[in-house]
């Protein structure tokens, strides 16, 4: 492998290319699907390649290949400095890095138990438990049960003279319920929605999940919501459950501070911002209750990593201060940028913070979130139910929209209960509730404590062209706000 | 490109390597670029070469798979290994049929020699093109040029074997003028029909047009829908209940629906994976050739595509639309539609207008999610030029609005249908689709801009 990249190196170096960056990445994942009682699927997946990465003319090129051979390392190298030369044939100005970044080192996921050496026959019964709990409920209709482990290691070497190993190891799990009936589909999932919950762990995170434990309650609660009343629509008082919080993080937050975005990288597709830089330090994004950090140090999340694939270290920066707009995420390009545009100042260094990703050895690194996270506030649960007179609690997501420059929303919710006077009342089904990014974080006045707060995993995440997802954290706790739009669907 | 011959000795050998009592070898291949601008200039130029060998194994009714992107011969083996061990612990699927018998595969010529030598320099030139456009306007382009070549086969331990070659040229484009916006796209497998300064003009134009937009109370209106916003009503119409185990499992649209007149008698929607007028493809991931399936015929639901497991189920043959099953996540999805074809009218966009006395003009919807699948509820925003329509003429700008709408109720109420279908999708799925005007549609929110 040393020597592959050895080549590629040189290869485009030789052509003239100004940097050179190669990332070779093998990735195996285990994925196992249970579906009404029986193993739908038990499918491995090796995947393996490089990609190369230039400047040349003052324009990027990249290539990459699935062939880890000496010869096509050379080809793809070549590839990428003639595509760095097409690019510069539309560029406006010359791409501009900011001072080298020398690194070298290697990082690996902590794991108490590497989840590749649990045996199929352990992962398959613990899912045909909780399928088979939850298929003794009567009235549900379709159940699955579902677990993912990914085992990344990557080779990240640059002209610049860094050269970093990582291995990644995720885990994953969820289960689900759905109950048809009277003209109405309902669904329940644990611990996440779509599909599952997931950490840079092992296999102890799944056992933690107790996944056959919350089986019964899931499905006892997606056929009880078939005849549940339909969610009023109403101004209210909204408690939102942890994972639905993170999923807002993620949505309203997490994509809003991209820098690309913000200047306009994405701007045919994953769309912009509202967050243009003249609102950097001085815009209330939320209320006093509100503090957000992007933290790629954090163990356990999906966000988590020992260096970027631009080989920048992983660090936690604030970008919501007491409820104020102080950080973006950014790469070095866009660092520097941002200082070029505002200057310095102690918001604005011009050195990447850390958060340009691939999600594979064919994709080119752009920014990502690392693991965004609304930090633990102070109420217990049950203290701000009782403090809530009159609103309703909607948990785990079952749809998400948001406008392109990340502002007007609509979460709609697996569940919801009504409040009233301090207490959980009766079941609403198809919860949907409606927004401004800022009104609504302005809107939040408490945030459970650190006893409630869960470093969920998003695994999903889509983002540029070609698609990349990527597998972004959100630590988060439920939340109270106030004066939202919910309503329901007959 | 591998080529037919180098593909067939690959699949033919990982058969070889298996064991098991049935095996199954799907290869995918593709070899692309993508040049991808912003800000009127290009920011980001890339290119990928991949492959994925996926084997299914079954020891009787149980079932393993696994996946590798290594072609030599220790790749192969450990992913055959791999699939086999996995059937081996696997519990039976009760009601797995078996992998399909051989059936004749009629090829379909997708392959277009420019398309595959589309080189760096010429979507450069292209996009750098249209670019020189936008900046003469006083606009902003963003957007995405692809072309590629990609390869298809199937080969199972009963004697099936296909392999089909095609390619794809893709364009997109968003271009900005004061904050307003515009859109174009279109997929095709032929280069000669792209001629991007030509697709992206329109878009400048809508842009230009979309500046200063006033705001629209949230209500239900008449809209008329341009081909981009229809292809999302088709896409999940598609995708959230065309498919058999959907409809299997009581959470399809089409149930309670079907042969009865439940949507326009305007609409007729049907899949056909050998129309060389979509992205084409004469068989599915298990090797069944693509069948014509009417899924709609003049506003009645006649039934769903399937699959193997989803046919065998109801006694019935497979239409050839089957996912690649060695995805465990694939027996969540089922089979589904993906060479879509709404019919095409009479009307042109003008005529479409001039029906509606007040109501919305609407370019394409953005960040669509379904709500409730019964329905097919779907919420999402306009986007890049949403239009107030008075007495018959598009009268001004407005905001974008997020709508809450039954895509069932707003496919019964289509009034009239575009004459001009534009071709839209991915190398694996495409859409046909004309522009709509339909007598009501519910939005329930409004943006900033």
């Amino acid at each position: 492998m040393d020597e592959l990249v050895a080549r590629a190196l040189n290869a485009a170096q030789l052509a003239g290319c100004t940097y050179v960056d190669v990332r070779v990445v093998e990735t195996t994942r285990q994925t196992l699907l249970v579906r009404n009682g029986a193993v739908q699927g038990v499918t491995w997946t090796e995947d393996a390649g490089f990609g190369v990465r230039v400047v040349a003319d003052g324009a990027w090129g990249f290539a990459s290949s699935h062939r880890l051979d000496l010869e096509e390392a050379a080809r793809v190298a070549q590839l990428a400095v003639q595509i760095a030369r097409a690019s510069a044939l539309a560029k406006r100005e010359d791409v501009d890095l900011g001072p080298p970044v020398v690194q070298r080192g290697s990082y690996r996921t902590p794991v108490e138990v590497d989840p590749f050496r649990v045996s199929l026959e352990t992962k398959l019964d613990l899912l045909l438990r909780a399928d088979e709990e939850m298929r003794r409920v009567r009235g549900v209709t379709t159940t699955e049960a579902e677990l993912v482990f990914i085992r990344q290691r990557k080779t990240f070497a640059s002209t610049e003279g860094s050269l970093l190993t990582q291995e990644i190891v995720e885990s994953g799990c969820g289960i689900q319920a759905t109950a048809v009936g009277n003209g109405e589909v309902q669904q329940r999932s644990y611990p996440n929605s779509v599909g599952r919950h997931q950490q840079q762990r092992g296999w102890e995170f799944v056992l933690e999940q107790d996944l056959v434990g919350n089986a019964p309650r899931i499905a006892e609660e997606a056929v009880a919501l078939l005849s549940a009343d339909v969610c009023p629509d109403e101004v209210t008082t909204l408690i939102l459950g942890g994972s639905q919080v993170a999923l807002q993080v993620h949505e309203s937050c997490g994509h809003a501070i991209e820098l690309d975005r913000v200047f306009g990288a994405e701007a045919a597709f994953a769309g912009t911002s509202f967050l243009t830089p003249d609102k950097l330090g001085n815009f209330r994004y939320g209320s006093e209750v509100v503090n957000i950090t992007a933290d790629a140090t954090l163990p356990g999340g999906l966000g988590t990593f020992g260096w970027d694939d631009e080989g920048v270290p992983a660090q936690r920066v604030d970008i919501v201060r007491e409820g104020l707009f102080v950080g973006y995420l950014t790469d070095r390009e866009t660092a520097r940028r941002l200082l070029r545009e505002l200057g310095p100042s102690p918001y604005v260094t011009g050195v990447s913070n850390g958060t340009a990703r691939a999600s594979g050895w064919n994709r080119i690194p752009m920014i990502r979130m690392t693991n965004v996270n609304l930090l633990p506030g102070t109420w217990k649960l049950e203290d701000l139910i009782a403090d809530t007179d009159r609103g309703i609690f909607m948990d785990t997501n079952r749809s998400w929209s948001i406008d392109d420059r990340r502002l007007n929303f609509q979460f709609g919710c697996e569940i919801a209960w009504e409040i009233r006077r301090g207490k959980r009342t009766r079941l609403l089904r198809n919860p949907i509730y409606t927004g401004i990014t800022p009104e609504f974080w302005r809107s939040c006045d408490a945030v459970c404590d650190a006893d409630h707060w869960v470093l969920w995993g998003t695994p999903n995440c889509g983002k540029g062209e070609p698609m990349q997802v990527a597998h972004t954290g959100h630590g988060a706790a439920p939340a109270r706000f106030r004066h939202v739009r919910v309503f329901g669907r007959g | 490109m591998l080529g037919e011959e180098t593909v067939r000795r690959l699949l033919l050998d990982a058969l070889a390597q298996s064991q098991v009592e049935q095996a199954e070898v799907v290869l995918l291949s593709w070899d692309g670029a993508l040049t991808r601008f912003a800000n009127n200039t290009i920011h980001q130029n890339v290119a990928e070469r991949d492959v994925q060998v996926l084997v299914r194994a079954a020891w009787g009714k149980r079932v393993g798979g696994a996946v590798t992107n290594r072609l030599d011969r220790d790749g192969l083996r450990r992913a055959v290994e791999q699939a086999e061990a996995a059937a081996r612990v696997a519990p039976e699927i009760p009601d797995f049929p078996g992998l399909p018998d051989p059936q004749p595969v009629q090829p379909v010529h997708a392959f277009d020699g420019a398309a595959a030598a589309a080189s760096p320099q010429w979507r450069a030139q292209q996009v750098e093109a249209l670019l020189r456009v936008a900046r003469g306007e006083g606009a902003v382009a963003a957007g995405a040029l692809s072309t590629g070549t990609h390869e298809v086969a199937v080969a199972n331990s009963k004697g099936v074997f296909c392999y089909h070659a095609g390619t794809r040229v893709h364009f997109s484009t968003v271009v900005h003028v004061d904050g307003a916006s515009g859109y174009a796209e279109r997929a095709d497998w032929r280069l000669e029909a792209f001629d991007v300064v030509s697709l992206g003009r329109p878009a400048v134009d809508r842009a230009r047009r979309a500046r200063n937009p006033r705001e629209v109370p949230p209500g239900t209106y008449p809209v008329v829908l341009e081909p981009y916003a229809v292809q999302d009503v088709v896409g999940w119409m598609a995708h959230a209940g065309a498919g058999a185990l959907a409809v299997q499992e009581g959470r399809s649209w089409m149930n309670g629906r079907l042969g009865t007149r439940a949507l326009s008698e305007l609409v007729t929607l049907w899949d056909d994976g050998r129309d060389p007028e979509g992205i084409p493809a004469p068989f599915d991931f298990e090797g069944v050739p693509k069948r014509r399936v009417v899924m709609v015929d003049r506003g009645v639901p006649l039934g769903p595509v399937y699959d193997t497991q989803t046919a065998a189920r109801e006694g019935k043959t497979s239409t050839g639309h089957a996912l690649p099953r060695a995805w465990a996540e694939a027996a969540a999805v089922g089979p589904v539609p993906s060479h879509v074809f709404l019919q095409e009218g009479t009307s042109t966009v003008e005529d479409l207008v001039r029906a509606v006395d007040r109501g919305l003009f609407v370019t394409r919807f953005w960040y669509t999610r379904l709500v409730h699948p019964r329905d097919c509820v779907v919420t999402g925003m306009t986007r890049d030029g949403v239009f107030w329509i008075e007495g018959g003429e598009v009268a001004y700008p407005v905001r974008n609005l997020r709508f809450t709408q039954g895509y069932v109720q707003a496919l019964a109420a289509v009034q009239r249908v575009g004459h001009e279908a534009y071709l839209l999708g991915d190398r694996f799925e495409s859409y046909r689709v004309p522009a709509l005007q339909v007598a009501e549609f519910t939005f329930t929110g409004v943006t900033e801009f």
